[in-house]
């Protein structure tokens, strides 16, 4: 092993295995995001708001009433699942038959309320929740143990809707509702219904996303444009609704921002992010692996 | 089973059914013949829900089909195969098969209905985890009347089962029209394919610009002279 790592630049290494941790919890977004797209139609301009609200119920559960982490968390996972479907509910569901431009104005509205209320209720402090994981070191490398346990954390969460999507009646009802929406009554399926449940997952993957970038990142009103654009980059990259193409373009970025960390800046790593998708958006319009009609 | 009244129906301010009256009985096959535009269709997504009629009533063994929701007809026992098959093309056989089964009702059901419906395909369960839109279209027609049997349904209604079929290829389709008729489901079946459905249908109704022309069993259809001329070309 010490031979290999000898040989090897470390700090590659480290920086390589870091890009795949972040990339995990880009790809939980990623999917989730991906999936309302993909069912519904419409895209959620306010998802990284909802991962937001979602830090911050963490935040206040943990750190001012004293719950437990690992209690706080199955709580705001509902709480944001909850969230995603009134936003079905009240915003996206009086809107389905409308121009898909309105529906982008309509969530994006839901942003700005989202981000504006926020900063009346909590203030613009940056907030954390006061737990500091310790570093595991291997070898030379040190790997925070936060983004392990996000990494592990959000591959269990992408594996638990991939076998709700497969094994179940209603998850093979929402891959199969966006290959013909019109025959689904005839299946005795309730559109309405499966619209509510994706949007719920949607909602619950946000919450779970939510739960792990609380234990790195500072909770506050505009923390959603911290992951909020690299997120719609994403899914754009890997084919809008395309689930395996988002999983891909997700560890692509990660491994972009963090070997570009690596050789420069934090900042540039984010900038060569957005060329390479410049580029890529020139080479393959329609994504990594455009999606197949 | 199944009793249409005065039905009018249409799309927008197109009407395409004029005062439809139709009766299915249990254990009937009874078929729906006509020209291409005149209601085949409207008359089978009339009755599944697919859309609503303006006027007239439709009832399944006296319960009123206008007033359930679409998605609850089927739970009626109403399992519709639409034109075109119209299956999940990305989605398995297997899943295809499984959104067939996927009301309440039918789910308890599912392992014992898979089998009936491999047993009466036996293609399918060779099939199963293909992309049901890269099988050949009888291939699919078969995973479409598959899928509806599924619902463990009362009545059956086939739109055009061998519309863009080879000639073999209808052949069979038609034979497991009389298989499944002969398992003692009801089956309800528009076809412009007039000398091959007549074959297997107890009576027919024969529809023109969105109204019921002429009625009577097969021989009787087979022997009047508006169909003769019209469709058999004789």
């Amino acid at each position: 092993m010490q031979a290999f790592l000898d040989i090897f630049d470390i700090y590659l290494l480290e920086a390589v295995i870091n890009g795949i941790l972040l990339g995990g919890v880009l790809a939980l977004l990623a999917l989730g995001l991906n999936l309302i797209f993909g069912v519904i139609d419409v895209t959620w301009i306010c998802y990284a708001e909802l991962v937001m609200i979602g830090m911050y119920a963490m935040y206040f559960m943990v750190q001012y009433y004293g719950v437990s982490y690992f209690i706080a968390a199955p709580f705001t996972i509902l709480l944001v699942a909850l969230l995603g479907a009134a936003l079905h509910y009240l915003v996206i569901a009086p809107l389905l038959t409308a121009p898909p431009i309105n529906q982008l104005l309509a969530t994006g509205g839901v942003l700005f309320v989202l981000q504006s209320f926020a900063t009346v209720a909590f203030g613009i402090d940056f907030r954390n929740l006061g737990i500091r994981l310790p570093v595991l070191a291997f070898g030379d490398m040190n790997f925070s143990y936060a983004r392990l346990l996000s990494f592990i954390a959000a591959l269990v969460g992408m594996v638990a809707v991939y076998l709700f999507m497969t094994r179940t009646f209603t998850g093979t009802a929402i891959r199969a509702i966006s290959q013909d929406r019109q025959i689904m009554a005839l299946m005795g399926v309730d559109t309405k219904r499966i619209y509510i449940i994706t949007s719920a997952l949607g909602g619950a993957l946000a919450g779970l996303a939510a739960c792990l970038l609380v234990l790195q990142y500072d909770v506050h009103p505009f923390v959603g444009l911290s992951f909020g654009p690299i997120t719609f980059l994403i899914c754009v990259l890997g084919g809008l609704g395309n689930f395996i193409g988002g999983f891909i373009a997700s560890f692509v970025f990660a491994e972009i921002i963090s070997l570009g960390g690596l050789f420069s800046d934090l900042e540039w790593g984010y900038v060569l992010a957005f060329a390479f998708f410049i580029v890529m958006m020139f080479i393959r319009p329609a994504g990594l692996l455009a999606r197949r009609r | 089973m199944l009793e249409l009244r005065s039905v009018d129906a249409g799309y927008g301010s197109f009407q395409a059914l004029f005062g439809v009256n139709l009766e299915v009985k249990a254990g009937e096959a009874v078929g729906v013949i006509g020209p291409n535009g005149a209601g085949k269709t409207t008359l089978m997504r009339v009755i599944s829900g697919l859309i609503r009629p303006a006027r007239g009533s439709i009832k399944m063994e006296g319960v009123d089909v206008l007033t359930t929701p679409a998605h609850r007809i089927v739970s009626l026992g109403i399992a519709h195969v639409p034109e075109n098959r119209r299956l999940f093309p990305q989605l398995s056989v297997d899943d295809n098969l499984k959104m067939g089964a996927f009301m309440k009702e039918a789910r308890h059901k599912y392992a014992e209905r898979l089998e009936i419906v491999f047993e009466l395909f036996p293609r399918l369960k060779e099939r199963r985890y293909q992309m049901a839109g890269t099988m050949s279209g009888g291939e699919q027609q078969m995973c479409a009347i598959g899928r509806a049997l599924m619902s463990d349904p009362k009545l059956l209604l086939l739109d055009e089962p061998s519309a863009g079929l080879a000639p073999v290829v209808v052949q069979q389709v038609f034979e497991l029209v009389k298989r499944i008729r002969a398992s003692g489901l009801t089956v309800l079946i528009v076809e412009q394919n007039v000398q091959q459905v007549l074959r297997v249908v107890d009576r027919a109704y024969l529809i023109e610009a969105g109204s019921i022309r002429a009625s009577g069993s097969s021989a009787e259809m087979l022997a009047s002279d508006t169909v003769k001329e019209a469709y058999l070309g004789v």
